[in-house]
């Protein structure tokens, strides 16, 4: 940046604060007013021995909301908090994601999750908030993977609008065969790959030469038979 | 010599006279011949004109009136002679004047020799015999040549048809275009070799179209055969010997290469003919005709791989259809194959001088119905069953040494062809233990030399457990002698029975069950004091008892007379029991033995529903029941006074294949992890090529089980999918 011509204390490029006479920039002040609300709003739901919001706050949450417990959109919030923990909200994420959000009331946090749902569908975030479903049911410390039923439900909630049919017919299967009682993170995000990938129902690109996981070889062979 | 210079004219007068003189001599005319003086003379005056300063230097004219003299000479003598002459006799006529010519430069080179020294190079001319042939050429070879090529080449077309020809005129026509190139064979080749060549294409083209139809293969490869050994004959007796490779690739071209197929797929007498009808000189000749052509080879070895494989295939589905009692069949087919290998390596070796392609055939071959028995036993174990069933006593007692080492061999040469080599091994290994435990080896000899041969066929590993095995037993005599002693000193010790007790050491033997059962007193005396014995040895070591393995001898105090028992270790602690009772039932006998219902059907049925019936039962069925009641049989008798009571053994095969299955899995995966140790990135395809690679000598493995394994090394975080591309793979340390 040139330097500027005038003797007026130099200003930080980026800031579109202005100095008050009291010497704090306003933008500090706005920052602090901000918080509070955010804070305030976490405390609404908040379970004040943990100091964070668990599964009781997030279902009043979406009640408030009017969103179902289990809908996608929770998740989706979940991710954008960068939660760590399923049904837990640590005072840090939701900061920091409401943050995010641009937020800090009740209304317009409801207001913002259509603009959530569409940022998550945005090809440079969706593999990331896939993967990120997976980890998120990934409650016991050293769990590596995930048991059929819930993988189904999950499939469902992440998958079941871009993928339809595919959803349906890998449910189908998963809960038929026997091969598998968990799936792991390696065949989750190859289930994505699948349906990016492959065409459906005629499956007619699909290698099993390829490196794909077992179980989608297993998955396809069943599909085949069922369509002869 | 005199020293002076010398008048051209002069000069070349005496020369000129010398000339004349030579071509009267080489017309034949009564003329003497030179002396060497006079020669010497014809050579000085060429030297004084020669070797003088100018303006008395005659050099160049000299080497004018040398070329003009030769010219002259061709053109009023040597050509005209040619002229109106045709065929053999333009060749005759043609060799006589090249003769002549040849004398003329010899000599007139010989004359002007002083030239050739310093003259010719100082100023870089042609040497005067290099004249004599350009000479030659301009004026006789290029008036004549196509008609003396097309003269040649149709002497050699009439002795292709059976004529006589004369060969050293040939030879000389010949040399004449060798001579014209002056050091290089181009004029051999392009005015002569090329046309000749096409007309030998054409030639043998012609035959060949006529022949394939007439003919036979063999009949064929006959004719072929002779062909190429007369063209070969030609070029010793007069063609050049650059022209052979051209030449005999222009006959095997048309004769072997334009028609293989045609000639192979004869219906009646091509490639498979022979190999059905055992025409061993055929085949031999197939080789011989084909292995010197690029790839001529590969459909002959085709040809052979399909023939093997189909007999193979029949045999195993002959054998499988024909209802021979189990085991019976399966030992035939067994030795069938052996019979067809054996026949088929005669031909890999003598017809087709155990070329490479050939061997990799008959492998392939092999391979395709060795794998595919039809029964429900694999054929590792019907291979491990056939070894067996030589080795024990009582199975090949009527065959020699020889013969049954022979026999020995071509079965460990099968394994080469057998898929499931781990299979095998372990079904060898389980059979192996019982022919050791229960001393059923025919012969030690047998035993030690099979395993040797396993050994050089498959490697170390895959023997070494095996060859633990027999120490163990030699170890056991040897161990037992020490207890004999032990005994002897410790006479208090002794149990009161003989007892012989083989060690094992884990790891090389089979796994086993270990079983809980309570065994009569007198034998837990037995355990106690071998145990005592064993515990001076060492006390490192940990026993454990199998009594499933043990023998039994018992006497049994029937009524009639005593008859000595052989029985398992389980089935006379059964029997014994009744040396405390009259009369038990099933689940007294269950709750004393502490046996499992499953072992416990076994071993009474074998002592009350079978040949030797030592218990009787109540009710009196053929089968055990839970309710039946058992009494010792007194009135049991037979005429022999030692009788062995067999217990069938239980039917292993199902843990054996999961026991190798599970070897497998763990095989599976060291070696993906050997191989994604070295390479740390590796596309999906090129791992399981390298695991299927380095596990090939054992078994061939599964893709689906490599798969599996890869996918188990995710979990464990050995190997990740890369990110970019889901088809490789990395290392992870």
């Amino acid at each position: 940046m040139p330097p500027r011509a005038s003797k007026r204390k130099s200003v930080p490029p980026n800031s579109s604060s202005v100095t008050s006479s009291d010497g704090r920039s306003v933008s500090n002040k706005a920052k602090t007013k901000g918080m509070e609300k955010v804070d305030r709003l976490f405390n609404t739901y908040a379970n004040s021995s943990l100091g964070m919001i668990d599964p009781e706050g997030i279902e009043a949450l979406c009640a408030d909301l009017g969103v179902d417990y289990t809908d996608v959109r929770i998740l989706m919030l979940a991710w954008k908090l960068k939660s760590e923990k399923q049904g837990y909200f640590t005072r840090e994420e939701w900061q920091t994601g409401l943050k995010e959000l641009g937020v800090d009331s009740l209304s317009k946090l409801k207001k913002a999750l259509p603009e959530l749902e569409k940022e998550v569908e945005k090809p440079s975030n969706y593999e990331g908030f896939y993967i990120y479903a997976f980890r998120y049911c990934l409650t016991e410390e050293k769990q590596k993977s995930v048991d059929i039923e819930s993988i189904c439900e999950l499939l469902n909630l992440v998958l079941g609008v871009q993928f339809r049919p595919q959803v349906d017919s890998l449910v189908e299967y998963l809960k038929v065969q026997n091969d598998y009682k968990v799936i792991n993170a390696d065949q989750w995000i190859n289930f994505l790959r699948f349906c990016k990938e492959i065409s459906f129902p005629d499956l007619g690109n699909y290698d099993a030469n390829q490196a794909w996981p077992l179980i989608l070889d297993n998955f396809v062979e069943w599909m085949r038979e069922k369509q002869s | 010599m005199e020293s002076k210079t010398i008048d051209f004219e002069r000069g070349w007068d005496h020369v000129y006279k010398g000339i004349k003189q030579l071509r009267r001599i080489l017309e034949g005319l009564p003329e003497p011949l030179f002396t060497s003086g006079e020669y010497v003379m014809l050579y000085s005056t060429v030297y004084n004109m020669c070797a003088r300063n100018p303006p008395h230097n005659y050099s160049q004219q000299l080497y004018d009136k040398y070329r003009e003299v030769l010219e002259e000479y061709i053109t009023s003598t040597l050509s005209p002679s040619l002229r109106g002459k045709r065929d053999e006799f333009l060749l005759r006529e043609l060799v006589k004047i090249w003769v002549n010519h040849k004398v003329m430069v010899r000599w007139l080179s010989r004359f002007f020799n002083y030239l050739d020294r310093y003259f010719v190079d100082y100023r870089s001319l042609p040497a005067l015999n290099e004249v004599g042939m350009t000479c030659f050429t301009d004026l006789v070879y290029r008036e004549v040549q196509t008609n003396i090529k097309d003269a040649a080449i149709v002497l050699i077309g009439k002795e292709r048809e059976g004529d006589r020809i004369d060969c050293s005129l040939l030879k000389n026509v010949l040399d004449i275009f060798v001579a014209v190139g002056m050091g290089s064979m181009e004029r051999y080749e392009d005015d002569f070799e090329a046309d000749m060549l096409r007309d030998t294409g054409a030639y043998y083209s012609r035959k060949a179209s006529s022949w394939i139809e007439e003919d036979s293969c063999p009949e064929y490869m006959l004719k072929c055969e002779e062909c190429l050994k007369k063209e070969r004959d030609r070029v010793f007796h007069y063609l050049r010997s650059s022209s052979e490779v051209k030449l005999i690739e222009k006959v095997q071209h048309e004769l072997l290469v334009t028609y293989i197929d045609r000639l192979l797929e004869k219906e009646h007498s091509g490639c498979r003919a022979l190999l059905r009808d055992d025409k061993a000189d055929d085949l031999s000749r197939m080789y011989r005709l084909y292995c010197k052509i690029p790839r001529g080879l590969d459909p002959v070895a085709d040809i052979f791989k399909q023939h093997v494989t189909a007999e193979g295939t029949a045999l195993v589905q002959a054998i499988g259809a024909a209802s021979n009692a189990p085991g019976v069949q399966e030992h035939v087919l067994l030795r069938k194959i052996i019979e067809l290998h054996c026949k088929y390596m005669a031909y890999v070796t003598d017809c087709f001088q155990n070329h490479n392609l050939f061997c990799n055939a008959l492998k392939d071959a092999f391979k395709v119905f060795c794998n595919n028995t039809g029964t429900d036993s694999s054929s590792a174990e019907l291979l491990a069953t056939f070894c067996d069933d030589i080795l024990k006593k009582g199975g090949s007692e009527k065959l020699s040494d020889e013969a049954i080492e022979e026999t020995l061999e071509n079965a460990v040469k099968l394994l080469a062809y057998i898929n499931d080599r781990d299979l095998f091994a372990e079904f060898y290994r389980k059979k192996l233990a019982r022919r050791l435990l229960f001393d059923r080896s025919a012969n030690d000899d047998h035993e030690r030399s099979v395993l040797s041969k396993l050994k050089q066929q498959c490697g170390e590993q895959f023997t070494s457990k095996m060859e633990g095995m027999v120490t163990d037993i030699t170890l056991s005599r040897e161990n037992h002698a020490a207890f004999e002693d032990y005994l002897r000193s410790n006479s208090a010790a002794h149990p009161g029975i003989d007892l012989t007790v083989t060690i094992l050491t884990t790891g090389f033997w089979p796994s086993y069950k270990p079983c809980n059962l309570n065994l009569p007193t007198e034998m837990i005396k037995c355990v106690e004091v071998f145990k005592g014995f064993y515990e001076t040895k060492t006390k490192h070591k940990k026993l454990t008892w199998i009594y499933s393995l043990g023998t039994c001898n018992l006497s049994g105090m029937f009524d009639q007379k005593t008859i000595e028992l052989v029985v398992s270790t389980h089935q006379a602690a059964v029997l014994m029991l009744f040396n405390t009772s009259d009369r038990l039932s099933y689940s007294e006998i269950m709750d004393q033995l502490n046996s499992t219902h499953e072992d416990l059907v076994r071993l009474l049925h074998s002592l009350s529903c079978a040949k030797y019936k030592i218990l009787s039962k109540q009710p009196d069925t053929k089968t055990i029941s839970r309710s039946d009641y058992f009494e010792f049989n007194s009135k049991f008798t037979n005429k022999l006074r030692r009788i062995k009571i067999p217990l069938p053994p239980v039917d292993e095969k199902k843990k054996i294949v999961e026991d190798v299955d599970k070897d497998r899995r763990y095989a599976i995966d060291a070696a993906i992890v050997r191989v994604m140790k070295t390479r740390k990135v590796l596309g999906y395809q090129q791992l399981v090529s390298e695991c299927v690679e380095q596990l090939s000598q054992t078994f061939k493995p599964d893709i689906k089980a490599i798969k599996k394994q890869i996918e188990d090394l995710i979990t464990r975080e050995f190997l990740e999918r890369d990110e970019e591309n889901p088809n490789t793979f990395k290392y992870l340390a």
